[in-house]
């Protein structure tokens, strides 16, 4: 996992709740092999009609919003547990992702390819939303040191949640597989012990 | 401190904890499929790493196969290089593969419990959030993604969070044509498709106990759609004797020392949840959903609700449908049907579905395909005559796989048509680009295929 860096960007808006991952990546576009490419069918059927033209009204093909934090409406990434998901937004340039909730599996699968979920409360959303409709050229801290995001021009700072191991993995851009490997004794030595019924 | 059946096997599975919040989580079982898997064997081909113990890892293909000539090659060049993959990665790293063809292949959800590969106390994950299924055993069972599929493959273990606990009372009883499918849905209807986020469920109540054990399939089958991580309900003699004799069950001695085991999983009385609710089963009526996701449920007898909150994804939502509030759904003429997936293709549904049908005829503008869970599944419809009853009424009887559940082989309902289905999501193009999906029993499924309209089962059942 590449680490985490720190960023200032600009946001896209997409004010909808209960985005599901087969929005994010429909399942037709699941048969790839390998973790790349991703990126190129994200919001597929948002941003595409079905005769395969851009959709000129859809936030990601609107030249105004441009940016690498994707803010959305509350349970982003329910549904499929698709890692995929989390495969296209990072392909496709997303290092962040703001939403007033995100759905379990999503956060994890985002949380272990270096995609950081930031949750904030419902006005808070509201109010970043508002900011990026007044001026979509606003730009947005992250720190993730300090669990920020931050908005100093509006005197918006918000500090967010992160889970203290999962926090370290980010920064580190730490393998959780090779740290299992590093941990085998004590699974052996468990399993030893552990009767399956 | 008294324990919730959740707890009992949570703390048997704890091989350390990496800090206050993360264990490292022991599994019991792994389930693989062609989707979720090949990014994960590359990562171990990279790291030069085997399985850390290959016999707890079952494989088989479900979500691209096709659901006829399935002993032809796959058409489909991309669907054929993933199964082809998962093929290859089975034989070189020495997974058990119940591969395209094979007579123990099916959905991995149907698979599982069929073959007593789940199992009371267990945990099981696979890449697949349908997973929940398997908690009808009382077994923790969740979803995961591919890097947490890596994980397993490579340690046998998962990093994990111990989530919130949430318990779901059900109690009286269900009225004739209602069915574990509309629990479900009325139960994400009430409690949305966030409600459980954060959280494990434990179903209890007489309506739940009174459930056969594949109807409780249904049931947590589908708790990832009320956002919770997976949902469970506590083994009983039903359990018992399902899994008596299966293939992977325990035999003899060892069967006896199960059995034992399996009789202390249930939670201890004034355990602790974070959160309770509780539903009264005579309330729950036939379901169906009329929008895009599967907590847009309501009874079949009542009209589409008001976007009292002025939603702008209640709007977007029903523009896809194109539906309205205040609409009645009943009376309203469907496409197609589609009866399997992981929620309900096990042959108690096959057979629910062939003996309201037997005699009757579908609707002749509507396409019908129901499509086993399991090639174990087809055998046993074959046998009991089932197939013929289907094909006699005009319906198609596929073979084994996910199908038009997501649409990832040729199994896609087109554009704009309805489609009353027995899967698990109604979300926009989860049957096809442009699909409209109604999420029902299969009963109310069969009462539409003969129809042709969404019907209430009750006033056919009680004529």
């Amino acid at each position: 996992m590449e680490k985490f860096i720190d960023l200032k960007s600009t946001a896209i808006p997409l004010p909808i709740e209960d985005i599901d991952t087969d929005q994010i990546i429909p399942a037709r576009f699941l048969k790839a092999t390998t973790r790349q490419g991703f990126g190129e069918n994200l919001f597929r059927d948002w941003r595409y009609n079905r005769e395969g033209q851009i959709n000129n009204q859809f936030v990601l093909n609107n030249p105004i919003y441009h940016g690498k934090i994707l803010v959305s409406g509350k349970n982003f990434g329910c549904g499929s547990s698709r890692e995929h998901a989390a495969w296209a937004l990072y392909d496709y340039g997303f290092r962040v992702v703001v939403s007033s909730f995100f759905a379990d599996i999503f956060k994890n699968n985002a949380l272990n390819n270096g995609l950081l979920p930031i949750t904030v409360t419902p006005e808070k959303l509201h109010q970043i939303f508002s900011l990026i409709e007044n001026d979509p050229n606003t730009n947005f801290s992250i720190n993730l040191a300090s669990q920020t995001f931050s908005q100093p021009k509006s005197g918006v700072e918000i500090s967010f949640d992160i889970d203290p191991f999962k926090k370290m993995c980010l920064t580190k851009g730490m393998d959780t597989i090779d740290y299992l490997i590093s941990q085998k004794e004590s699974i052996t030595q468990f399993e030893a012990n552990h009767k399956i019924y | 401190m008294p324990k919730t059946l959740f707890d009992k096997i949570w703390e048997r599975h704890i091989v350390t904890m990496i800090d206050d919040n993360q264990a490292i989580l022991y599994i019991d079982r792994h389930f693989i499929h062609e989707v979720t898997s090949p990014q994960a064997f590359n990562g171990l081909t990279k790291r030069k790493v085997g399985l850390h113990n290959v016999k707890l890892t079952t494989a088989t293909a479900d979500h691209n196969v096709p659901t006829i000539n399935q002993d032809q090659p796959i058409k489909d060049p991309l669907s054929k290089k993933q199964v082809d993959a998962l093929n290859k990665n089975c034989a070189d790293f020495g997974i058990e593969l119940y591969g395209l063809g094979h007579e123990k292949q099916g959905i991995v959800h149907v698979i599982g419990p069929e073959l007593g590969l789940t199992r009371p106390g267990m945990t099981i994950v696979c890449g697949d959030s349908h997973t929940s299924t398997h908690g009808a055993f009382g077994c923790i069972a969740f979803g995961i993604g591919t890097s947490e599929v890596e994980q397993v493959m490579a340690s046998q273990c998962i990093i994990q969070k111990k989530p919130k606990q949430m318990l779901i009372n059900v109690n009286g009883k269900l009225s004739k044509g209602v069915s574990s499918k509309d629990v479900i849905l009325y139960i994400i209807s009430k409690i949305g498709v966030a409600g459980a986020t954060g959280h494990f469920v434990e179903y209890a109540g007489d309506t739940i106990q009174s459930l056969s054990q594949e109807a409780r399939m249904t049931v947590c089958n589908m708790s990832i759609e009320m956002g919770a991580r997976g949902g469970l309900i506590a083994p009983d003699e039903k359990t018992i004797s399902y899994l008596e004799g299966k293939e992977n069950t325990p035999k003899d001695e060892e069967w006896e020392l199960s059995k034992a085991f399996y009789q202390e999983l249930y939670t201890e009385e004034n355990a602790k949840f974070d959160q309770v609710y509780n539903f009264d089963a005579t309330d729950i009526s036939p379901m169906i959903t009329y929008g895009t996701n599967p907590g847009m449920g309501i009874k079949i007898d009542e009209s589409i609700p008001e976007n009292t909150s002025n939603s702008e994804s209640f709007k977007k939502s029903l523009n896809y449908m194109d539906l309205q509030s205040g609409k009645e759904m009943l009376g309203m003429p469907i496409d197609y049907v589609f009866i399997g997936s992981c929620t309900n293709s096990r042959i108690e549904d096959l057979r629910e579905v062939a003996s309201f049908v037997k005699g009757k005829q579908k609707a002749d503008k509507v396409k019908v395909f129901i499509v086993p869970g399991s090639q174990a599944v087809e055998k046993i419809a074959i046998a009991e005559g089932i197939d013929k009853i289907l094909i006699d009424a005009g319906f198609e009887f596929r073979q084994a796989g996910c199908s038009a559940c997501l649409g990832m082989n040729e199994d896609k309902i087109p554009p704009g048509k309805y489609c009353v289905s027995t899967s698990n999501r109604n979300f926009e193009g989860r049957q096809g680009p442009g699909a409209r999906t109604l999420l029902a029993s299969p009963l109310t499924a069969a009462a539409a295929a003969i129809t042709g309209k969404i019907t209430d089962i009750r006033t056919i059942l009680n004529n």
